[in-house]
């Protein structure tokens, strides 16, 4: 069974001169099949724990472990850890010009599976995945991400997950910007990944909307560059009533 | 984390729209067009058609101190059957008929050659295989002017290639008939050391088509002026170009359409990938509707992808409108920049670095690689293209 374990991860990130701590000692396992959530005020390092692991540039590892079944994740490249089964569905998806969505799908899951995907099959699989999420289909002949509305760059990145069938899913505030029809659409595309029980999902999100969609096994209170609390889903509904607020006191949360 | 980042980074955009009683396009150069070196002055790097181009690596061309030395340019014809190829003297009729050298370089070429070469298709002649013109450098400096008349509904297709190391400054006339078809692919594939700079007229006839394909990939410096003007109603003209731009290298188009004649077409798309310190592109599209020239349909369009840090692109559409009696007439210039977001998405997706590199460049010159036509030089120029990033990623 696949298991993402972190173990006490610290990242720095280089910002006016100055090299400022964001994540001080996140400790957390994912395994396959599970959903976790991250939730958090804005600032306390939740999106720097999705980049740290996809292995964005910008964030230094200055200790801790990562394993992806026992495997050093952070010795990895990006595509490395791409091809190793994690995904990032990303907060700010990028334009690529020049590239259409087709061609930079297929590109991908070439990538990802090893092979180039059976063209007929990969056809039809992409169109009816494309159908699920009410995407048009001339966006295939789209560059990625171009001109693309907020709704139709998260659609995209859930397409995305549906065909790539990465062994770890990090979802970055996928909902944020999302009106409630695109919620509710790019959540079921989510949950149909999920109920193939062989991902392991990690939804981060400010807000508790999303969970009503996509139920979490766990939840976890991110703040100050750490986990502040963990529970099960009763601590969503915490969240909802009280906010924040107990776990940025102090002026912890930057 | 960072939006998506698609601003020009070291470049500039400009364009203008102008209704004007007199032409600014005329009016920007420093001299009006003349075939004698001696009408130009010697430029000095601030008028309007030099300040983009470093003139202390012209070698010489732009001042008159380039002098022939037997060693510039070897020219090889290979043509099919039916295709007249000759070698003539200075004072042969059909020389300098498609237009007038418009800058110092041009009109030293011009006043410079000893014989130029002509290249006939005889009206009603349709070619089947194209006609080939290497021109290989051999170290040194060379003057020349090629000739390519197409008779009356005459089809061909011609490709120029242009190899090896030299200082070369030469003209080219296109001449198409009534009806004929021209295509041409010019190919830049210097060493890394040459100089060439050259005009290339073409006088498009009654109903006739020309489809110019500029491919320029080599050079220290590439200057190129490809200007079309039209001889009758009902002529079209595509113009379209590719270059790839490496550090050092300075690779200049400038591009005119003179709309002379009612009822004739025009369509420009240059794009053009840069990499490397220093490296340069300047395009500068000019595009004429004169006040005769009623039903005219025009549009030009450069697009620039940035593919490290220290590139430059200076990309200035200009687009000067006579009459209002037309069809259409529109420009877009873009400059966009392969960044690292991009690079981490593609990469963030199982794709290696070098493939996320290839896959934008690809996709960005594919549309424009499909419209040259001609099936043996697009799979050389995406043969090409990948050499490039490899040599990059090298």
């Amino acid at each position: 069974m696949a298991t993402l374990e972190i173990r006490d991860l610290h990242v720095t990130v280089e910002a006016d001169n100055a090299t400022k701590e964001i994540l001080k000692g996140v400790d957390l396992t994912v395994k396959q099949g599970e959903t976790h959530a991250i939730m958090g005020p804005n600032g306390s390092g939740k999106s720097t724990l999705a980049y740290s692991l996809a292995g964005h540039p910008k964030y230094t590892i200055t200790s801790g472990t990562v394993l992806l079944d026992g495997e050093d994740v952070l010795e990895m490249s990006v595509d490395e850890r791409a091809r190793a089964g994690l995904f990032l569905a990303m907060q700010y998806p990028v334009e690529v010009p020049g590239v259409s969505v087709s061609n930079f799908l297929r590109t991908s899951a070439t990538a990802i599976r090893g092979e180039a995907p059976k063209l007929r099959t990969w056809v039809k699989e992409v169109k009816e995945a494309m159908e699920r999420l009410s995407i048009d289909p001339s966006f295939a002949e789209r560059n990625v991400n171009e001109g693309f509305s907020g709704g139709e760059k998260k659609r995209h990145e859930i397409l995305q997950l549906e065909l790539l069938k990465p062994k770890v899913a990090i979802l970055d505030e996928t909902d944020s910007g999302l009106d409630v029809d695109a919620l509710r659409v790019v959540s079921e595309g989510v949950n149909r990944v999920r109920e193939s029980g062989e991902v392991g999902t990690l939804l981060i999100t400010h807000y508790t909307r999303i969970l009503r969609y996509i139920k979490p096994d766990h939840v976890h209170v991110f703040a100050a560059g750490r986990i502040a609390e963990s529970g099960g889903p009763e601590l969503a509904d915490k969240l909802e009533n009280e906010g924040y607020e107990a776990y940025v006191k102090g002026g912890v949360s930057a | 984390m960072a939006e998506a980042q698609n601003i020009p980074v070291g470049s500039t955009t400009a364009g203008s729209i102008a209704v004007a009683a007199e032409s600014t396009v005329a009016t920007r150069m420093s001299a009006p067009p003349s075939y004698d070196v001696a009408d130009f002055p010697v430029p000095h790097g601030r008028e309007e058609e030099w300040r983009f181009t470093p003139l202390e690596r012209l070698r010489g061309l732009h001042d008159g101190t380039a002098v022939v030395d037997g060693t510039g340019v070897k020219v090889d014809v290979q043509a099919p059957e039916g295709v007249i190829v000759e070698t003539v003297g200075r004072d042969d009729a059909r020389i300098g008929k498609a237009g007038t050298p418009v800058d110092r370089v041009a009109a030293q070429a011009y006043s410079a050659f000893e014989k130029a070469g002509v290249v006939t298709v005889p009206k009603e002649t349709v070619l089947t295989e194209p006609i080939r013109i290497a021109v290989h450098g051999e170290g040194g400096v060379a003057y020349g002017h090629q000739v390519i008349e197409l008779g009356a509904f005459a089809e061909a297709v011609v490709v120029i290639d242009h190899s090896g190391d030299a200082v070369l400054a030469a003209n080219v006339d296109y001449l198409l008939g009534d009806g004929a078809k021209l295509t041409v692919v010019s190919v830049q594939d210097w060493d890394d050391k040459a100089v060439h700079v050259g005009q290339h007229n073409a006088l498009v006839g009654r109903d006739a088509s020309f489809k110019s394909v500029v491919v320029t990939f080599g050079g220290d410096v590439v200057r190129l002026h490809p200007r079309v003007s039209y001889a009758g109603p009902g002529g079209e003209a595509e113009l379209y170009g590719l270059y790839f731009t490496d550090a050092g290298q300075h690779q200049e188009h400038r591009l005119l359409v003179d709309h002379n004649t009612p009822h004739c077409k025009s369509n420009v798309a240059y794009k053009g990938a840069l990499q490397g310190d220093n490296a340069h592109a300047v395009w500068i599209g000019d595009v004429l509707i004169e006040a005769r020239a009623e039903g005219t349909d025009t549009y030009e369009m450069n697009r620039n992808l940035v593919l490290t840090d220290g590139a430059r692109v200076d990309s200035v559409p200009n687009l000067e409108i006579e009459t209002g009696e037309i069809v259409g007439a529109g420009h877009a210039s873009a400059t966009g920049r392969f960044d690292d977001e991009q690079l981490f998405y593609l990469m963030a997706r199982g794709i290696p670095e070098h493939e996320a590199r290839r896959l934008v460049v690809r996709g960005f010159f594919a549309e424009l690689v499909q419209q040259i036509g001609v099936e043996d030089i697009e799979e050389r120029l995406i043969a090409k293209i990948e050499e490039e990033l490899e040599a990059s990623v090298a």
